[in-house]
């Protein structure tokens, strides 16, 4: 290690090392003051967050490029053969693929988890007096910031290509909103992977396995109807096909109660099972 | 023990037992450490001492045995724990993508501070380490030295009473591990407790009053640096002649003026000499005085020496002359800090 870094103002010009002597002093004569409470602490996270989106905003590349790709392609790609033309298969096809996308998305905090347990971030964390769960807590919060940027880029993409929603702002809006607190639910499971496995390969490996074939078989890209009856079984129970078929029905205008009560159902069950999980391993390690 | 004595300890663990798997990383350990001292931790690579460190200040659960930081069970009463203690790991432990004001602000506000008081506290640290023009730049950035003194910076944020310094300076270079020991007697020196973990003997012998050996997970010898500095042995003492014919000469020099067994090396022109534990009790300055009497005396036979030194035993030496005091070899690898 080079003594030439630059703002290393410690004994710089080869002068005595440094000796912090009374600052240091009266540092550590300083009264100690109240721990934060979970809320803070969380909070504190949260904005920890946000500061590695500032600091490295090409991570943003996942849940924007991405997602455009994958609404272009499928549009132009399948359009045509699927509902006629792209511009018609778009109506049904961009809240699906933006379910796709954000859920795609959720295998990011298991890595960014993994990434802290290696460099020993971790470690200093729960050193804290505070609620340990906080630093997990903290990092769902910046994902949601992601997981509504993508939202946006997807939507003005798509509106550009001639996506027209009957639902208008409210129905968009709400959309989101389910989606968004779908995709919390669902990232417990990666940041479970993140403190269950050991290297960061594993996390998007594991991730994949369990992400692909939710996605897949859905009703994201089409309509059930047209399947053999075994797989309209497996897809109408799949959670992703409730929570593509709320969105979808809020977005178009249409009030799919039953479907948005599943997606709540869902998150309740994935937040309960998985979330109690991650945080008896995270209590754990 | 008494209550008064009790209350005297920062650190109080008995028979701390730590498994991974079939490998028992902790088997065993007790350590007493009392308040306002530098205690010790010295042992190699994998012998247990980050384990060991991690359950004390909590961050591990101890498979067997108890611990008390200033009274409080780690297992029972992490928060009370936590409140008074620091810890500066072996790898620094700060988020490399923010940067080291950043870092500090969060850890601030984490520990308990405002907004107002931890940006004025991290401008404040950031000053004391001679980092505050490094401050607005991200720790990927930062040279081993800054970052060992941004990571001590930031496990002082809650002023504890107890500090672990887990192998604060391996991979620094001279000057800052300058830095770092001369922050660790300031520290000190406002009454704070340190326990310090590292591989070198020359670290814990310039800033720990009692020390710690540890291998294979348990405590082989424990006492103030001049008990175990006594029972190691004061070091070898390394020659190199001009000329191998004179080797058999000077060995018999070494032998009367040393009183030591002296090892030929498979260099014709070397000799390794051990110096046992002087009679006087006062094993360093016994060998220096003996090794110059053993200088002065090859040079009274017309001995020409190229190179002399006397090592401090090296922690190599210190292990094989603990676990195994009768074949412990002369050519074990002496660290050489003599002239040469």
């Amino acid at each position: 290690m080079s003594t030439t870094t630059p703002g290393d103002t410690a004994g710089r010009n080869g002068g005595p090392p440094l000796v912090p002597g009374e600052p240091l002093v009266e540092l550590l004569a300083m009264e100690r003051p109240h721990p934060p409470g979970p809320v803070s602490a969380s909070l504190a996270f949260g904005h920890r967050s946000m500061l590695k989106i500032k600091h490295i905003p090409e991570q943003l590349a996942d849940v924007t490029v991405l997602p455009v790709m994958l609404v272009l392609m499928f549009t132009y790609l399948f359009g045509g053969a699927l509902a006629g033309s792209p511009r018609e298969y778009i109506q049904y096809l961009l809240p699906g693929v933006l379910v796709m996308s954000v859920v795609m998305t959720t295998m990011y905090t298991g890595i960014a988890i993994k990434n802290d347990i290696d460099k020993g971030v971790l470690d200093r964390f729960r050193m804290l007096p505070i609620w340990r769960p906080s630093t997990l807590v903290g990092h769902l919060l910046g994902d949601v910031l992601r997981y509504s940027i993508a939202s946006a880029v997807m939507l003005a993409a798509g509106l550009l290509i001639g996506f027209r929603p009957g639902g208008g702002v409210p129905g968009v809006l709400a959309g989101v909103l389910l989606l968004v607190v779908f995709a919390f639910a669902f990232s417990w499971v990666g940041t479970m992977f993140g403190l269950l496995v050991r290297d960061e390969r594993t996390v998007i490996g594991a991730s994949m396995t369990v992400i692909f074939p939710l996605n897949f078989l859905s009703d994201i890209f089409v309509d059930p109807q047209t399947m053999p009856g075994w797989l309209q079984k497996l897809v109408d129970n799949n959670p992703i096909t409730h929570v593509a078929s709320a969105v979808r029905g809020l977005m178009d205008g249409r009030s799919p109660g039953a479907d948005v009560a599943w997606t709540l159902g869902w998150s309740a069950v994935l937040i309960a099972v998985f979330g109690s999980a991650t945080m008896r391993l995270y209590q754990r390690k | 023990m008494t209550d008064r004595a009790a209350s005297d300890l920062a650190v109080h663990a008995v028979g701390l037992v730590k498994t991974f798997g079939a490998d028992r990383a902790v088997d065993g350990v007790d350590l007493t450490v009392r308040q306002g001292t530098v205690y010790g931790v010295l042992g190699p690579n994998g012998a247990g001492k980050t384990t060991t460190v991690k359950m004390l200040a909590g961050l591990l659960r101890p498979d067997g045995g108890e611990a008390r930081i200033f009274g409080h069970d780690v297992v029972r009463e992490p928060d009370a724990v936590r409140r008074r203690v620091g810890l500066t790991g072996q790898y620094a432990s700060l988020d490399e993508d923010l940067t080291g004001t950043e870092n500090l602000v969060l850890l601030g506000r984490l520990t308990g501070h405002t907004k107002a008081g931890a940006r004025d506290r991290a401008g404040r640290t950031l000053r004391t380490f001679g980092l505050l023009e490094a401050g607005g730049r991200q720790v990927k950035t930062y040279s081993g030295g800054m970052r060992r003194r941004l990571d001590i910076g930031a496990s002082l944020l809650n002023a504890p009473d107890l500090l672990f310094l887990d192998e604060p300076t391996t991979g620094l270079d001279p000057r800052s591990r300058n830095q770092v020991w001369e922050m660790v007697r300031v520290i000190v020196g406002q009454g704070k407790t340190v326990l310090l973990t590292t591989q070198y003997l020359d670290e814990v012998d310039r800033l720990a009053s009692r020390i710690a050996v540890i291998d294979r997970g348990r405590v082989i010898a424990e006492g103030t640096k001049g008990e175990l500095k006594a029972s190691v042995g004061a070091g070898a003492v390394h020659l190199r002649l001009r000329d191998a014919v004179q080797r058999a000469e000077a060995e018999q020099v070494l032998v009367m003026t040393l009183g030591a067994e002296v090892q030929r090396e498979s260099d014709p022109l070397a000799l390794t000499a051990r110096i046992g534990r002087g009679n006087n009790g006062n094993a360093e300055g016994g060998a220096a005085g003996r090794a110059s009497r053993a200088l002065a005396e090859l040079a009274r036979r017309d001995i020409t020496v190229d190179s002399f030194s006397l090592g401090q035993p090296s922690l190599d030496e210190v292990f094989l002359a603990l676990t195994d005091r009768r074949t412990a070899p002369a050519s074990a690898g002496a660290e050489k800090e003599g002239v040469t």
